[in-house]
C-alpha cells in the first residue's frame, strides 16, 4: 500500500494514489497539485550514507570503506514532493542524490542480519542534496554541505515493505528537466541494507520512523535555480523537487 | 525538569529532542591541533561551525548510566553548556540572539575519544545515552554572562577538569548567527557551546558530575557494555 501525509483545506490528511491524484481519506478526490505534500511519515533519526555505491565513490575518487560511512541530518532538513530547495548564488555545484530510503518500523538494538527486514516498516524516495562549494575536511561531510533547511527532499509516498519484499533490487535514476543524468539499482549497494540495520542497531537503538539513506549511484550533476529534478525509484515513487534561487527567499 | 517527557516550566516548555554539538569551538581546543590544521587531511582551519547531531537515542537524564563499549577503555566527558532555542531560529542577526535562547541546561556529550576529525565514525558520537540532559533548563534571566560560567567536572567525587565558557571561537551570538544561516532550529532545540579543552576520561563504574555556574550539578555514571542479546541466541532444545 502507497500512503503520503498532504495538506488540504485545513487539516493534515493521509492520501493514496487516485487516477485523478490523490484519495484523501475522507474520500475527497483532490489533484496532485492542489495538495501541499509533507514527509510521508512521522521523520525520526536521519541517518545517512555517504559513498555506498562503489561507482559513485569511483567518481568522488574513494577507496572502499570497510565500515560504513555514516552521518545524521536534522528535522530542518526535510521537505515533501514538488517542494522547493534553495540554491544559493555563491555555489558552482550542487547536485541531488537520489537514494532509497528505509524507514524503521519495530525498534531494536543488536538486530542480527539475518532478521533485520522485519525491522524495515517501508521505502520512501529521498533527494538529499549537497552543495560542494562548502565541503571542508572536518567532520565530514559537513553540516554546511548535508545538512540544510530544504535540502533532503522525502516522498511522494511510503510504501509498505511488504509490497517490495526481499530482495530489494530497484532501479532508480534522476531527471534534470526532464532529461536521465542519473541510474542505478540498489542491488549495487556496498552495504546492503540488512548489513546496514545490524551495523547501526549495534551502537544506537533504532526506533519506528528512523530513515536510512542508502546512498547514490553515480552521475551527480550540477543543478541550477528555475531546474525540476524528478527522483525515482521502481515501485516506489517519483520524486519532484524545484530549484529556486536567493531571491526566493528574500535574499 | 521531568527527563521522561522533557518538559519544563517556562516557554517553550519541553525540549523537541533535537541536539546539535559544535566541535572545536574553544579555542584552546583548536591551538591544541597546531599545525595540524593546515597540514593533511585537513588542509585548512575550519571556517563554518563543525557541528554533528547527538540523535534521539543518545538523550538520557540525571542517574543514568551509559554503557562503555566493550572495545574502548574510556569515554570523554563532553561537559557542555546547552542552549535551549526558545523559538524558531532562522537567519539570526548576531545583535539579537539572546533573544532566541530560552535558557540553558548542562549536557554531558559522551563521547568514544578519537584523534581524527576529518570523518570520525558515528559510532563515536552516538552511542544509546551518550547525551546526558539536566538536571533542569534555567531560564535566560537566571544566566547573567553565558559566556562567563566555570565548568567542573568530577570523576568518583574527585574534581578532575575545572574549565569555563569562555573563550570560544564563537561565543553563543555568533554561533548562533552562522548556523541559523542555514539551518534553522526550532523551540526547544539544544545547541551545545562545545566540550573545553583537555576534556577528561572516565572508565565502566565510574561516576561522573559535572557542575556549572548557576545550572546545578548533573549526575550520571558508566556501566559495562551489555551483552549484545543475540550473542546468548540458542536454539531451542526439547
Amino acid at each position: 500500500m502507497k500512503r503520503a501525509r498532504v495538506a488540504h483545506a485545513g487539516a493534515i490528511h493521509e492520501a493514496t494514489p487516485h487516477p485523478q491524484g490523490l484519495r484523501l481519506a475522507d474520500g475527497r478526490i483532490v489533484a496532485e497539485d492542489a495538495v501541499v505534500w509533507l514527509a510521508p511519515f512521522e521523520v525520526g533519526t536521519i541517518i545517512a550514507l555517504g559513498l555506498n555505491y562503489a561507482d559513485h565513490a569511483k567518481e568522488l575518487s574513494f577507496g572502499k570503506q570497510e565500515e560504513p560511512l555514516v552521518f545524521l541530518k536534522g528535522p530542518g532538513c526535510v521537505i515533501g514532493h514538488r517542494g522547493q530547495t534553495r540554491r544559493p548564488n555563491d555555489a558552482t555545484f550542487m547536485h541531488y542524490e537520489c537514494e532509497l530510503a528505509v524507514v524503521v518500523g519495530a525498534p531494536g538494538r543488536h538486530i542480527r542480519k539475518a532478521d533485520a527486514m522485519q525491522h524495515v516498516a517501508g521505502y520512501t524516495v529521498a533527494n538529499d542534496y549537497a552543495i560542494r562549494d562548502y565541503l571542508e575536511n572536518w567532520y565530514r561531510p559537513n553540516a554546511r554541505v548535508k545538512n540544510r533547511d530544504g535540502g533532503t527532499v522525502l516522498g511522494p509516498w511510503f510504501v509498505d515493505a511488504t509490497d517490495i519484499g526481499v530482495p530489494v533490487q530497484l532501479d532508480l535514476r534522476t531527471l534534470v528537466n526532464g532529461k536521465v543524468t542519473q541510474q542505478g539499482n540498489t542491488r549495487d549497494l556496498v552495504h546492503d541494507i540488512p548489513s546496514l540495520i545490524e551495523y547501526l542497531s549495534g551502537f544506537m537503538t533504532l526506533q519506528a520512523g528512523d530513515v536510512i539513506l542508502t546512498g547514490t549511484p553515480e552521475g551527480v550533476v550540477n543543478v541550477n535555480a528555475g531546474d525540476e529534478v524528478v527522483t525515482e525509484i521502481e515501485g516506489i515513487g517519483r520524486l519532484v523537487n524545484f530549484i529556486v534561487d536567493d531571491a526566493t527567499f528574500g535574499r | 525538569m521531568d527527563t521522561a517527557n522533557l518538559q519544563f516550566a517556562f516557554a517553550p516548555y519541553r525540549l523537541s529532542g533535537t541536539v546539535y554539538g559544535v566541535l572545536l569551538n574553544h579555542a584552546p581546543a583548536l591551538a591544541a591541533l597546531g599545525t595540524k590544521v593546515h597540514e593533511a587531511p585537513y588542509k585548512a582551519p575550519p571556517k563554518a561551525p563543525v557541528l554533528y547531531l547527538k540523535p534521539r537515542n543518545t538523550l538520557a537524564g540525571p542517574g543514568s548510566a551509559c554503557e562503555v563499549p566493550a572495545e574502548v577503555p574510556a569515554l570523554q566527558i563532553g561537559a557542555n553548556l546547552g542552549i535551549v532555542i526558545g523559538r524558531t531560529a532562522c537567519r539570526v542577526p548576531e545583535p539579537e540572539a539572546s533573544s532566541f535562547v530560552a535558557g540553558y541546561v548542562i549536557v554531558d556529550d559522551l563521547s568514544v575519544p578519537h584523534d581524527s576529525f576529518y570523518r570520525p565514525s558515528v559510532r563515536f558520537k552516538a552511542r544509546d545515552g551518550s547525551c546526558v540532559i539536566g538536571p533542569a533548563v534555567a531560564p535566560r534571566e537566571r544566566v547573567r554572562d553565558a559566556g562567563a560560567l566555570e565548568v567542573r567536572v568530577f570523576v568518583d567525587g574527585e574534581l578532575v577538569h575545572r574549565t569555563g565558557t569562555g573563550d570560544r571561537i564563537r561565543p553563543l551570538a555568533r554561533l548562533l548567527a552562522d548556523i541559523t544561516d542555514f539551518m534553522t532550529l526550532a523551540a526547544g532545540d539544544i545547541l551545545l557551546l562545545g566540550t573545553s579543552a583537555g576534556a577528561p576520561t572516565a572508565r565502566q563504574g565510574q561516576r561522573i558530575a559535572i557542575e556549572i555556574d548557576g545550572l546545578g550539578r548533573l549526575e550520571h555514571a558508566l556501566a559495562a557494555a551489555g551483552e549484545p542479546a543475540h550473542s546468548h541466541a540458542t536454539e531451542p532444545h526439547a
